[in-house]
């Protein structure tokens, strides 16, 4: 059994909601990207989405495309994001990461030479944002052969026909993008998710997390409620922002805590 | 014969596809969808005929350039005059075809970038003409380079929004108009500028600019007998070149060459010619296909004198008509591109976009070396009056 699908079959056990935070890698420092990652999970992180900075990073509203920005001049490249997986393993053996991203960087590596560095380094999902299951064959097959989940995302506007066809292909669980917007835009329609809720569980079996536009402890409760996990990425990678490197982590962890406690 | 591309899932070979975000695929389904629906419908056609003679003013002319032909002592010359359209060049074609299938899409609001503002300026004219909201989205840098565009947008009734990020040029452009489409999906066609991007676009929009080729197919054997020795065409997306190529690609003993934005020079790395420069394979803006990039598969930023090339991919059918061999590409550098800017003005008379000068430098370094019986066809791709500030500030010129 993956680390995925024992950390959520743990929390259903416990009758929980998963937490899912997302950080860029290498953001506000590559330093600070496995302290954050620690610190994200004592503060009650379930499940860690780890960016993978990227020049053009389209479907991201300003927040996130600054700590692209951050990261990439900090010379945060595809391969060291890799390395600070490597170097949160030690010390973490069951917490699972996802990285989150854009196709070319991995194109630029190769997916079989990525597909077995994640295995080697101990990562446990990948999203690739741009690319749609039906571009991503040769991406999916190198991820199975290393038992890396394919994470999808789905959104308001996926059609039935889609979402049979991302139910065969995922693994780990699914993502469904909560507006249509970027990340970190505009605001939550609580009764939109639950209509779709239905349609989607109809054919996935697998959990479904939730994300996009989730700021605080009040909406992150209301989401818990109709999925089976949260992601918070922009109201972090801001809180990031916020800080100085001094109290990144403890601003960071208390935010966390709130997000956990309620949900 | 055997070329037929994109395939059904939109695959030009290796390139092409579609790459975006989840939330656009079923805006992209629903686009190819209905662009099938239309494009052999008689009324559809019939309309965009209407309006490519009586709003656009096609066909637009071929022009023999005797006097720079007999400077250059060579190949004859000849231009095809798409700066002669209405806003002054290729753009409106494309433009024109994606807001009749807005219109049938019912679709009220539309979305561009635009590099040199052309196809901002012929996105907000068909907005115009329809009356539809347009908003242009356009690198801060390239409203400073082409200001007078800018404001011919905001007279046509566009709203034009500077992106801040990334190089603050045509790829940024791209980007934010990506997010405004992944917000108002539904409300929102996004006219699309070149012959790239994910499935429809490359297809539709080579289509909507055939007529370009199409027409100098019946043009040249009307003014010289037989057709062109070459054509030849300036390539940043591309759209200007794969309208003119795509109907060549089957007619044998016409050499299809390709002119890419060299900057500084392909040595300096500051440049706009992934083709030339044999970039490597990768996605960015919904499409595979030869991309400036780094190492690890960053984006790198480009450089050309010409907004309009300065991107760093390039359309998906001009990488499989490389590696095909069936069109060539090479790359003129900015201080070539302005000496042809140069000759045309005061031996023709006729001000060349900055980026259409592009592929003119290339024949102006090819046909010394060709008899005087050999024929090139060079698009010109639009006019220059955008691009009086930027000359002037090369020439030292304070206007």
């Amino acid at each position: 059994m993956s680390r995925i699908d024992k950390t959520f079959a743990k929390l259903k056990q416990h009758n929980r909601k998963a937490l899912i935070p997302f950080i860029t890698a290498g953001d506000p420092s590559p330093e600070l990207t496995v302290p954050l990652l620690h610190a994200l999970v004592e503060a009650g992180a379930d499940v860690l989405e780890l960016g993978v900075p990227f020049s053009d990073p389209m479907a991201d509203g300003p927040t996130i495309q600054r700590a692209s920005e951050r990261a990439l001049k900090l010379g945060v490249s595809l391969r060291s994001v890799l390395s600070m997986v490597a170097e949160f393993r030690k010390q973490d053996a069951t917490t699972p990461v996802v990285l989150m991203g854009y196709g070319n960087p991995i194109e630029a590596m190769g997916w079989a030479a990525f597909a077995q560095r994640c295995a080697e380094v101990g990562v446990d999902g990948v999203l690739t944002v741009d690319f749609p299951p039906e571009e991503s064959h040769d991406a999916f097959e190198y991820l199975q052969r290393h038992h890396i989940a394919p994470i999808f995302l789905l959104a308001p506007t996926t059609n039935e026909t889609r979402i049979q066809q991302v139910a065969k292909l995922a693994r780990g669980y699914v993502y469904y993008v909560s507006l249509k917007g970027v990340t970190g835009s505009g605001s939550i329609d609580l009764s939109a998710i639950e209509d779709k809720m239905p349609q989607l569980r109809k054919h996935i079996a697998l959990p479904i997390g939730v994300g996009f536009g989730i700021r605080d402890a009040v909406t992150a409760k209301a989401v818990a409620k109709l999925c089976d996990g949260v992601v918070v990425g922009s109201r972090i990678v801001q809180e990031i922002e916020d800080s100085t490197a001094q109290n990144v982590l403890e601003n960071v962890s208390r935010l966390v805590k709130e997000l956990r406690q309620a949900i | 014969m055997s070329y037929n591309y994109p395939d059904l899932t939109g695959h030009f070979g290796q390139f092409g596809g579609t790459y975006m975000a989840e939330t656009l695929i079923p805006a992209v389904e629903e686009l190819a969808a209905q662009y099938l629906r239309y494009q052999n419908d008689a009324e559809f056609k019939a309309e965009l005929a209407y309006e490519l003679k009586h709003y656009v003013g096609r066909p637009s002319p071929i022009y023999h350039a005797k006097r720079l032909s007999e400077h250059l002592g060579g190949a004859q010359i000849y231009l095809k005059r798409e700066d002669l359209n209405h806003t002054g060049a290729h753009k409106i074609n494309s433009a024109m075809g994606q807001a009749l299938l807005a219109k049938r899409m019912g679709k009220k609001r539309v979305i561009a970038e635009t590099g040199a503002g052309m196809h901002g300026v012929a996105t907000a004219t068909v907005a115009a003409r329809f009356g539809m909201e347009c908003i242009v989205y356009m690198g801060a840098e390239d409203i400073q380079r082409q200001a007078p565009n800018v404001f011919r947008m905001k007279l046509l009734g566009a709203t034009v929004v500077p992106v801040e990020s990334g190089s603050k040029t045509l790829k940024d452009a791209c980007n934010e108009a990506i997010r405004d489409w992944v917000t108002n999906v539904e409300s929102t066609f996004y006219i699309f500028g070149t012959a790239a991007g994910p499935h429809p676009y490359p297809m539709m929009v080579r289509d909507f600019q055939c007529v370009i080729g199409n027409e100098a197919r019946v043009q040249m054997p009307e003014m010289i007998g037989r057709q062109p020795d070459a054509v030849i065409a300036c390539v940043g997306g591309g759209s200007n070149a794969i309208g003119l190529f795509h109907p060549y690609i089957e007619v044998p003993d016409v050499q299809i060459i390709g002119v890419e934005a060299g900057g500084h020079g392909i040595a300096s790395g500051q440049h706009a010619a992934p083709l030339t420069a044999n970039a490597k394979v990768g996605v960015l803006h919904g499409n595979k296909v030869y991309l400036m990039q780094d190492e690890n598969g960053q984006i790198i930023e480009t450089h050309s004198v010409s907004a309009g090339l300065d991107y760093p991919g390039v359309g998906p059918e001009h990488c499989l008509l490389k590696d095909i061999g069936r069109a060539q590409y090479v790359a003129i550098d900015d201080d070539e591109a302005i000496a042809a800017f140069d000759a045309l003005c005061r031996f023709e008379g006729i001000i060349p976009a900055l980026e259409s000068s592009h592929a003119l430098a290339h024949a102006i370094k090819i046909a010394p070396c060709m008899g005087k019986d050999k024929v090139l066809l060079v698009n010109l791709s639009g006019r220059g009056d955008k691009d009086m500030n930027t000359v002037a500030r090369i020439k030292g010129i304070t206007l």
